[in-house]
């Protein structure tokens, strides 16, 4: 024997099929102890099936994972702590009785468990909660309660498998937080994320895309290859999206995006900035991106063969004292917004404030209690319809049909959208030349890419032409370069004079609206540009520079304190 | 417009069946098995059994009585018994399904010109089996009594059975199996349709779309009812070709109550699959639904032996009234008078589950 190895775990040349589709191709990474290591990738990378081969429930195709010095399927569980993407909590036990179920399932003996019990409490602020049914938790805290009975026996490897999905920005924020106070004590961290601010916060990080390691050590020697190349281009007004577009399809700039009433530019090595361009501090998405071959063009062919939408003068999306009660319960309370013709309106907020409740009171998917809504012009109650004909909607999830093929997908939305023969056929055919289908047409639509589903969920959503598009979290869990060029045809779309109404709580996404309606316990708190939501966060709080991220918590902790306030006071 | 989006929906549906792996299984593979499996297995006559002769007088007419319970072919082997604690044992471990008991004097009875008396004892445990024997055993007692007794008027009655002269039970079963199959194949489908849109994840993107209830609700039974005519055609055939049943009455008639019979199905298949959310529970809940509907429907026992009040019931079960319309259009080639009367309470249960399963889907939206 040497001595001890200097890391917790290890995975040397490993390759894991499944069928015919490769999950993992030929990865080899190691995992300290102390660090916090960041698993960065979009949805489909392979991180889960990373994770899963570390916790030994994966035997790998080809090569070695190693944990403790053991092969993974043989190390010793007790020493490991995994945390699932949906972390098997019972529901209809308390908080306390899942600590003490998964304590006595991992065999901590029963005078430890008290004082266990009152630190992982502690830890992950559950300590008020211990009663509580865990089906009872807000998604947030779910995850923190998971994380606890994933620590129950301090374990010297955890690992994480997406512990942010599905929870809000502040939760997520916090979650981080407790896990990286455990480092400290010399575990082993392996974090999952698709979201790439956090990646630039881990210690190490190791970047997935379709399978393949792209990147493996510090985020900062990431983010230190795009040094000197990134680029802001004040631009505000609805002028900025024309030129986003031409910025990208430029040979000199390698990546661009728009961030509130910003461009961001990412130049080509050696390129001269626009005049104007101010330097930026490089993120990790810029490194992805140039290590993904850089973004994009920025030219919509969908967009360019689009029917000019004309202005009418009247608000299109129109929410007058919107409100939804199920039962006791306020869903969203006297919400109030007007959307112009050719503007991206954007809700955002933590999941369960009322965001989805509001939009799909504006689709039409919920009548609400109060209160009315107007899309195009109709009535969402009295021309429900007409105001369906004249919207497109495109959900977070793939929500086309899996089982039938790409042509009969477009076959059936063309149809109920009310188009037939020959102009049908004439729609789908320049459907599948602008999003590149024609070779997926015959095959189901679940089994496509994910970059492709995307396409279809969007082409299905714009045959009719609509005046207006709903998108609900439309580019969640997908890679930069999709998501960029997702936002190029709405960027274009827009230019056409339609109307945008997207919830999110990526702030990627966030960062297109030309206004957000930020949505918090059911009530609307603020609403702006997010430049402007920025500038109030960064008056707030005295950070110079402040994300739409942290504007966003910066809001919702403030109201909370507000809260907290008058209810001292009452 | 209206006849477009319907048209689309229609195709959507029929590949949603053709194309699912799981719903094609549901389509083919168990109707076909059940018609065969449960034809054979269905059978109410009873082979192979093996009968108790707890013989106590051992002379010559007893023993000529045995030998002609041997020589039945629903019998496969007797079982000598010598005493009545040897029967009580011999019946507890199911050796036999009854034992014949011949009294001692029997043969001397007989010769003397005196009645006789046999006595039979059968396991109640399996009752029907065992009262299907005791026919057997008793026709066979009967005539070797009626040849004694040929100078004697013969006083037993002579049952005819009609339209089913032979009692094939293929004959009684066939007719009845169809319903059976084409109820469980028809509620399988249109119950998994809205859950299958839920558990994807497709059902909002079809409520924001400009078509409306009755177009989805229409769109998601026509399929169903198009599967069922092809799977009620093809039985016939077989049930007529291979099985041999006679196909006495009207067949365009049968057609029309069959699409009827489908369309009260699908109404009921969709008011439990607006109440699933998922694929699970709408298959839970078509068992819920189809076991009390075969059950009440006279397949398995018949009606006119249930109380009042259940009879009552039965009267909202669509399976009974199509079992009747297919066993009278099969055998007994039943006026169409007789048949109509059977006929519109299936149209007026597919109007109001296919009202019901609209008002519900709305109301489910929320």
């Amino acid at each position: 024997m040497t001595a001890a190895p200097a890391f917790t775990a290890e995975l040397h040349g490993v390759s894991r099929r499944f069928g015919a589709a490769t999950a993992l191709d030929d990865i080899s990474i190691v995992i300290r102890p102390g660090v916090m290591s960041g698993l960065v990738g979009p949805d489909g990378a392979g991180k889960t099936t990373l994770i899963r081969l570390l916790a030994g429930l994966l035997d790998p195709t080809a090569g070695r994972v190693t944990v403790f010095g053991q092969p993974a399927t043989r190390a010793d569980r007790a020493r490991v702590g995994y945390m699932p993407q949906r972390f098997g909590l019972y529901e209809d036990l308390s908080v306390i009785e899942n600590l003490r179920l998964y304590a006595n399932l991992r065999g901590v003996v029963a005078r430890d468990q008290a004082r266990r019990f009152d630190d992982l409490l502690r830890l992950t602020d559950l300590t008020g909660f211990q009663q509580r049914l865990a089906g009872r938790l807000s998604g947030g805290m779910k995850q923190k309660l998971g994380l606890a009975c994933a620590l129950v026996q301090t374990p010297d490897l955890l690992l994480l498998d997406e512990p942010g999905v599905g929870v809000d920005p502040v939760s997520r924020r916090e979650l981080w937080r407790m896990v990286q106070n455990l480092t400290g004590a010399g575990i082993a961290v392996l974090w999952s994320t698709a979201y790439l601010d956090e990646a630039e916060k881990c210690d190490e990080v190791f970047l997935l895309s379709e399978g393949r390691l792209l990147h493996a050590g510090p985020p900062g020697d990431l983010t230190a290859d795009v040094a000197g190349r990134v680029f802001g281009l004040r631009s505000p007004g609805q002028g900025r999206r024309r030129l986003l577009a031409q910025l990208m399809d430029r040979d000199d700039i390698r990546d661009a995006t728009i961030q509130g009433g910003s461009l961001r530019l990412l130049m080509q090595p050696g390129a001269a900035p626009p005049e104007a361009a101010i330097p930026a501090r490089p993120r990790f998405e810029d490194a992805f991106v140039d290590r993904l071959g850089g973004g994009p063009g920025g030219t919509s062919a969908l967009a360019e063969t689009y029917p000019l939408i004309p202005e009418t003068g009247a608000p299109v999306i129109e929410a007058q004292g919107l409100s939804k009660r199920f039962g006791a319960f306020i869903a969203a309370d006297n919400i109030r917004f007007d959307v112009p013709r050719g503007e991206i309106f954007g809700l955002l907020g933590p999941n369960g404030a009322g965001k989805s409740t509001t939009f799909k009171m504006l689709c039409g998917l919920l009548t609400p209690s109060s209160g009315t809504g107007r899309v195009a012009g109709h009535d969402l109650h009295h021309a429900r319809a007409a105001a369906r004909q004249s919207l497109g909607y495109m959900a977070q999830k793939f929500s086309l049909y899996g089982d039938l093929s790409v042509r009969q997908n477009l076959n059936f939305f063309a149809g109920v959208y009310g188009l037939h023969g020959r102009a049908r056929r004439d729609k789908i055919a320049q459907m599948t030349d602008i999003f590149h289908l024609g070779p997926y047409l015959r095959q189901n639509a679940g089994a496509l890419p994910l970059g492709f589903k995307q396409r279809l969920s969007l082409a299905c959503a714009v045959m009719h032409a609509p005046p207006v598009l709903f998108l609900d979290e439309p580019t969640s869990g997908v890679d930069p370069i999709v998501r960029r060029e997702f936002w190029s045809h709405i960027n274009g779309l827009v230019q056409k004079g339609v109307t945008v109404l997207v919830t999110t709580h990526f702030m990627e996404e966030a960062e297109y609206c030309d206004r957000i309606q930020v949505i918090y316990r059911a009530a609307p708190i603020a609403l702006g540009t997010p430049d402007s939501l920025k500038s109030d966060a960064a008056a707030r709080t005295g950070d110079p520079d402040p994300t739409l991220q942290d504007a966003f918590i910066s809001l919702i902790e403030d109201h909370d304190a507000r809260r907290a306030r008058t209810g001292d006071a009452a | 417009m209206m006849a477009g989006r319907l048209w689309a929906v229609i195709v959507k549906e029929l590949w949603a069946i053709l194309r699912d792996p799981r719903a094609r299984i549901i389509l083919i593979l168990p109707p076909l098995m059940q018609l065969f499996v449960l034809g054979f297995a269905t059978t109410l006559e009873v082979r192979n059994t093996v009968i108790g002769i707890y013989d106590r007088d051992g002379g010559a007419w007893s023993i000529e009585l045995a030998q002609r319970i041997a020589a039945s072919p629903n019998v496969a082997a007797t079982l000598p018994i010598f005493s009545a604690a040897d029967m009580r044992r011999a019946l507890d471990r199911q050796q036999v399904i009854g034992v014949v008991s011949i009294a001692d004097g029997f043969s001397a009875d007989l010769a003397a010109g005196r009645g006789a008396e046999v006595q039979g004892v059968f396991d109640g445990r399996k009752s029907n089996a065992a009262q299907i024997v005791a026919g057997y055993l008793g026709t066979i007692v009967a005539d070797l009594g009626a040849e004694l007794q040929v100078r004697a008027a013969p006083t037993a009655s002579v049952v005819t059975h009609w339209f089913n002269p032979n009692l094939q039970y293929l004959w009684f079963t066939m007719p009845g199996l169809v319903v059976i199959i084409t109820t469980i194949s028809g509620l399988g489908l249109t119950s998994q349709t809205v859950a299958r849109e839920r558990e994807l994840g497709s059902f909002d993107q079809l409520m924001v779309s400009p078509l409306r209830v009755p177009e989805i609700l229409i769109g998601k039974v026509v399929p169903p009812v198009l599967v069922g005519v092809v799977n009620a055609s093809i039985y016939m055939i077989l049930i007529s070709q291979v099985f041999g049943v006679p196909l006495t009455g009207s067949v365009p008639f049968f057609y029309g109550a069959l699409l009827l019979y489908l369309l009260a199905l699908g109404g009921v298949g969709l008011l439990v699959s607006s109440l699933s959310q998922t694929q699970q529970q709408a298959f839970l809940g078509m068992f819920l639904v189809a076991v009390p509907a075969i059950l009440l429907s006279g397949y398995a026992s018949p009606v006119e032996n249930m109380p009042p009040w259940l009879r009552l019931v039965t009267e909202a079960d669509p399976t009974k009234h199509f079992l009747i319309v297919s066993e009278g259009v099969f055998l007994k080639n039943m006026p169409l008078w007789d048949l109509w009367s059977n006929t519109w309470p299936l149209a007026v249960i597919a109007v109001v589950t296919l009202g019901a399963s609209a008002a519900l889907f709305r109301a489910r939206m929320e």
